[in-house]
């Protein structure tokens, strides 16, 4: 069997992270019927290489494949079959610190505002339980609506990917979204707590990850879109990492 | 065949009855007597207590007769056996006592949900019924995948008014369908549909179709145009959440059970990692739904699947999902979607108590946003009134209350009534706490509850509803006695002011139950008043006849004496609301019934009477042509057993008019007819023995009277045996009552009825030969003619020769006896008169007996008769002498020997040989019954034994039993 490993970077060529060969069966007769070979062999990366979790995203693909080679006499074609193994990290022995954050946006705390004078009057206060999230543990926090002139028509929880990748040319950088969760619908009562809780989806998230070559981060932008179409975004950076 | 001589054998009945008489045996009272009552002793023992203590106790009853379907099941009925079994300790087989120790205490803590909770399928219906639409509805459904929508969150509510090119435009994509101008028989077909459409995707393993199915409907929910709708729309896609929560729970249930399924009770550690890591996928899939309210009801749909991951699931999953209701903004949504997630929870983990309040206090920490600009504004738009609005929310609340009040501590109910008391605009919760909480609790604070009533304000929530509901509770639970009447008349002055006579009746008529329940006829009577007023003008009656039904039935649930309930001024104004006939009939059955089964003694009350004629009368003048026999079976009955209620006591003309007055009335029931003519009879008979037997000239005028009421009666009655018995009957009690000529009259009409009679007659529906009751008639007919004496003006036996000769001249079946049998039945008859004392005579009336005085001019005219009799039957014996008759011949020629050899005097040599021959050919061809025969010559052995029939001895040696030649 072989086993090989690609990362592939803004197109450039894939780096091999790691690489091993081990023999499962001695040359012979495979008797009939059907045979199981058991075999194990460890995961040491190559060099000074590091081991990623797997990951499937634009720019950053982290890959690991089994490939098993039947070589056959002569005159028999020889045999090959290849197969994704995925790769989750060991998680972390240290503690994570959650570093809540509190947050309260008003027109004032806006930027990127064209004309504030237009902007209707909101409070909006409220936290997150943790910025430095457990992967497996759902983002939590509370909300409240302490005023608004104009009715809320949604706020929602959207789940963004930033990847960054070195290359030849310098840097590209790309933000996806990858997750959008309603959290309240329609004209909410002000002054009530409503709960911010969303559940990382399984395969579009990884820890958090920054090597010398590419980085994959994620964000989560609160928004809150007002019923005259004033859309209010407020951007908190998340690390993700596994316990 | 030469001409038989009759002689008629001399009988000494005197004599004959004491030889038959048993030897008298004086009775051991402690001896088996089958009419005795029997004691049983029934010892039982009783589980008791819920807690489980188990007391035994043992009871002897002594019964008249032991009850069959309690004997069989022991004494215990097995719905008792149940509750007990559920709730007595005791241990269950086989497993192993940990693992039951510990499933009996989780199931005492969980207080699992009783019988005492109205399940939610009780609502159901209601709630359609109740909330429906005549405008247009739509439904939207985006069956496409949902990452396209998801990167533009600007446009995360669809735009409710497409036109109509844009969902053409759609269509072409396939993946929306926008169904537009639907009616709502239109919309609940297609729900329907879907709920169809989820279920086969389920079955031919689509699942991502599935759940794609259910966030579609769910989504609808967040849609509120065609408000007035809403409940009802959330009562039919709850329906498919129901069936996607069921098949999710049940495909996880099944992926455990393999090698062998897995208990109702399982833990976590039953199940397989398969079947956990299926049910973690289901939730991560519903955990990245984009909208918040199909993510909420999904989620809540499969709650109950937690219980395969964790013990702490359900748990924890309840509080987050009523927390995640804040984010709902539409107050009406949220509402039920708070309803939907108490009634998933009451389902699932009953015992959390604590996510229902939380739902409840939310409820509150977010009423006034039903008052807020949002909902005013899409009210105005959609034109629908605050009260109508309002109502909407009856059903959600009222749920959300029952499932927090559900054997909730007084403490928290009082807790939860301070809470909503210092809201204000609170008529609508108040109205669901009277609702939903215990009516006992109520009951207790009803005072406290209209002051509150009281203080609400006018414009919002119907105060009628509120009153309502007050009074369901009351109808139900008491109040204290001193707080009763002004109770009453705090309710019923704001009652009386409620203008629309559908709201007014609605309310009223829940508060009839309590007026009734406490109060005495006056207080009803002023209550009735007070219907007939509002429901009067512009004959409102109309639209109300269940209510006003209903009203009856209440008023005659608690009103039995019917002297106190025909005194009250507006009973009979209020029966005269209802118009319609349908209606009106079943009112007057429905007063009829209660009558029947509750008046003990007969009456003479004029109001009564003159009342329940009237009812009578209304029931009797709604047969016509086309009422069903049913119908007229049961309204005849009704009546029947009001006319055998009434008794004037010694007054019998007042009796009489009555029946006269009677048949006027009910004229077209001939079964209530028939019971007048009883009744008459029953009269004179009692009046006879008013007088001992003597009349005076002024009762013997009476009697003649109630003769001539049935002789003019009878002949309107249309089943010609009803004729004929009653005929007979008055004939029987005339002649009883000393009217000979008027029961020479009724016995003449009988006969002269009989030609009338068909062959065939209706029998419960079924055509049936008339011969069996015709033949049954004569014969009784002939023993009452035993003692009738002759006509004076009339020849000898005037009577008897009549009815031969109907019977000879009646167009009998073919290849029927029944003629000949008559005339055999006929030759008792004929000895017995020609005797010189009779078997029976009737007190003070002269029969044959005297009148004749055993003139042998008489007698040989008898004799002549029978002879010709005889002549007959033996002229048709040869008639049956073919193939086909010899089974009958037999047959008829052994009841001739049995009658000569009972009647007949043997001693006459021609009778004698007749007898014999009859008995040989009856044997003959061995069609004759053994053991009869048998039994007959044991007879005729034992009656040899008297000297003066010694002469059998002799005719006993030529009768053989081995004829079969």
């Amino acid at each position: 069997g072989k086993f090989v490993n690609d990362l592939s970077i803004c197109r450039a060529s894939p780096i091999q992270l790691i690489s091993s060969n081990i023999e499962v069966a001695k040359p012979g007769k495979v008797p009939g019927g059907k045979t199981e070979i058991p075999f194990e062999f460890p995961l040491q990366a190559k060099g000074n290489k590091m081991l990623y979790e797997t990951y499937h995203g634009v720019f950053v693909n982290i890959q690991y494949t089994l490939r098993c080679d039947m070589r056959r006499p002569l005159l028999a074609k020889d045999l090959s079959k290849t197969c994704e193994f995925m790769l989750h990290c060991q998680p972390q022995k240290s503690k994570v610190q959650p570093t809540p954050v509190d947050f309260t946006i008003t027109p004032e705390t806006l930027q990127n505002v064209k004309e504030r004078t237009s902007l209707p009057k909101f409070v909006i206060r409220g936290h997150l339980d943790a910025t430095n999230c457990v992967i497996t543990q759902p983002l939590t926090g509370e909300l409240v609506v302490e005023s608004s002139e104009v009715a809320i028509k949604s706020i929602e929880l959207q789940l963004v990917r930033v990847e960054t990748c070195g290359c030849a040319e310098g840097y590209a950088r790309d933000a996806t979204e990858i997750q959008n969760i309603q959290i309240a619908e329609g004209d909410v009562c002000h002054g009530l707590p409503i709960p911010i809780y969303m559940v990382f989806p399984r395969l579009f998230t990884c820890p958090t990850l920054e090597t010398t070559n590419f980085k994959v981060e994620f964000e989560v932008n609160v928004v809150i879109v007002l019923h005259d179409d004033h859309l209010i975004t407020e951007n908190f950076p998340l690390k993700l990492c596994r316990v | 065949m030469a001409s038989v001589q009759w002689h008629a054998r001399v009988r000494k009945y005197g004599a004959e009855l004491q030889r038959c008489r048993l030897d008298a045996v004086p009775v051991d009272l402690g001896d088996y007597h089958p009419l005795k009552p029997i004691t049983v002793t029934d010892s039982r023992s009783r589980r008791g207590g819920r807690k489980g203590s188990t007391s035994s106790s043992s009871s002897s009853s002594s019964s008249v007769a032991p009850d069959p379907l309690s004997s069989m099941l022991e004494g215990t009925d097995p719905l008792s056996l149940f509750a007990a079994a559920s709730a007595s300790e005791t241990p269950t087989l086989s497993h192993s006592s940990s693992s039951v120790e510990l499933g009996r205490k989780r199931r005492e803590n969980e207080e699992e949900v009783g019988a005492d909770f109205e399940p939610w399928s009780a609502k159901r219906g209601e709630i359609l019924a109740r909330f429906t639409t005549t405008e247009k509805l739509s439904i939207n459904l985006f069956m496409g995948s949902d990452k396209n929508k998801a990167s533009s969150p600007s446009s995360a509510v669809s735009e409710k008014v497409r036109t109509r090119l844009e969902e053409l435009d759609d269509l072409e994509e396939g993946s929306q369908r926008e169904l537009l101008n639907l009616s709502q028989q239109d919309y609940v077909n297609r729900i329907e549909e879907l709920n169809q459409s989820l279920k086969e995707a389920w079955s031919s393993d689509q699942k991502v179709k599935a759940l794609k199915i259910v966030i579609q409907c769910s989504k609808l929910l967040s849609d509120t145009s065609v408000i007035q709708f809403y409940p009802s729309k959330f009562v039919l896609i709850t329906d498919i959440l129901d069936t996607f929560g069921r098949l999710v729970y049940e495909r996880i249930w099944s992926m455990c059970s393999d090698p062998r399924p897995i208990p109702d009770s399982f833990s976590v550690e039953d199940v397989n990692d398969t079947a956990k890591e299926t049910c973690l996928n289901w939730f991560f899939k519903i955990a990245s739904i984009r909208e918040l309210i199909p993510r909420l009801y999904v989620e809540a749909a499969i709650l109950k699947c937690n219980r395969f991951l964790n013990k702490t699931g359900i748990q924890e999953t309840l509080p987050r999902l009523t927390a995640m209701i804040r984010g709902i903004g539409d107050p009406l949504v949220a509402v039920y979607a708070r309803a939907y997630l108490c009634r998933v929870g009451m389902e699932v983990a009953p015992h959390l108590k604590d996510s229902l309040n939380k739902n409840f206090f939310d409820l509150l920490a977010s009423f006034r946003q039903i008052h807020g600009d949002t909902v005013q504004n899409q009210l105005v738009i959609q034109r629908v009134e605050i009260p109508v609005y309002l109502t909407l929310y009856s059903p959600a609340i009222h749920w959300i209350l029952q499932c927090v009040a559900y054997r909730a501590p007084d403490v928290l109910l009082t807790e939860m009534m301070e809470r909503c008391k210092k809201l204000g605009n609170n008529a609508l919760l108040l109205n669901s706490v009277m609702w939903a909480f215990r009516p006992e609790f109520v009951a207790a604070r009803a005072t406290d509850f209209i002051g509150m009533i009281k203080d609400c304000d006018e414009a919002g929530f119907p105060k009628h509803l509120l009153f309502g509901s007050l009074g369901r509770s009351l109808a139900c639970a008491d109040p204290p006695e001193s707080e009763r009447l002004p109770i009453l008349n705090e309710a019923w002055k704001v009652i009386t002011k409620v203008r629309s006579p559908q709201d007014y009746i609605n309310c009223a008529e829940i508060w009839v139950e309590f007026t009734c329940r406490h109060f005495t006829k006056r207080e009803v009577n002023t209550v009735l008043a007070d219907i007939i007023k509002h429901m009067t003008p512009d004959r409102a009656f109309e639209d109300a006849y269940p209510q006003l039904q209903s009203v009856m039935k209440k008023i005659l649930t608690y009103f039995h004496n019917f002297s106190v309930l025909f005194s009250m001024e507006k009973f009979l104004p209020f029966l005269d609301m209802f118009q319609k006939d349908s209606v009106r009939v079943e009112v007057c059955k429905s007063i009829m019934e209660v009558f029947i089964k509750h008046q003990q003694e007969p009456t003479r009350d004029p109001v009564i009477l003159n009342a329940l004629l009237h009812v009578c009368k209304t029931m009797h003048d709604s047969v016509n042509a086309l009422t069903v026999e049913d119908e007229k079976r049961s309204l005849a009955l009704l009546i029947n057993g009001f006319i055998r209620m009434v008794s004037f006591g010694r007054d019998f003309e007042q009796q009489l008019s009555f029946c006269v007055e009677a048949r006027a009335t009910f004229c077209n029931l001939e079964p209530v007819i028939i019971q007048l003519i009883h009744t008459v009879n029953q009269l004179a008979m009692e009046t006879r023995r008013v007088m001992g037997g003597s009349h005076s000239r002024k009762t013997a005028a009476f009697v003649r009277a109630c003769a001539a009421y049935s002789f003019i009666t009878i002949p309107s009655l249309t089943s010609i045996f009803s004729r004929l018995h009653l005929y007979l009957l008055s004939g029987q009690v005339a002649l009883a009552n000393q009217c000979l000529s008027q029961a020479d009259a009724f016995l003449k009409a009988a006969v002269s009825v009989l030609p009338e009679v068909p062959r065939t007659i209706s029998v419960e529906g079924k055509q049936r030969s008339s011969e069996a009751f015709l033949l049954d008639f004569i014969n009784s007919f002939l023993s009452t003619l035993l003692v009738v004496p002759d006509h004076p003006e009339q020849g000898v036996l005037y009577l008897v020769r009549g009815l031969l000769n109907m019977v000879q001249d009646y167009t009998w079946e073919d290849n029927s006896d029944a003629k000949v049998r008559v005339y055999i039945s006929a030759l008792p008859l004929l000895a017995a008169m020609s005797q010189e004392s009779y078997l029976y005579t009737i007190p003070k009336v002269d029969s044959n007996e005297t009148l004749y005085g055993g003139d042998p001019k008489f007698v040989a005219e008898i004799s002549r008769l029978c002879e010709t009799l005889i002549g007959q039957v033996l002229d048709h014996l040869k008639t049956l002498g073919r193939e086909e008759g010899v089974r009958r011949q037999g047959s008829l020629a052994f009841s001739l020997f049995s009658t000569l050899l009972a009647h007949g005097d043997l001693r006459n040599n021609k009778l004698n040989q007749l007898a014999v021959n009859l008995w040989n050919l009856s044997h003959k061809n061995g069609h004759c019954d053994t053991r009869t025969s048998v039994r007959t010559l044991e007879h005729i052995k034992q009656q040899a034994q008297q000297p003066e029939l010694s002469h059998l001895s002799d005719m006993l040696l030529r009768l053989s039993l081995q004829s079969r030649a």
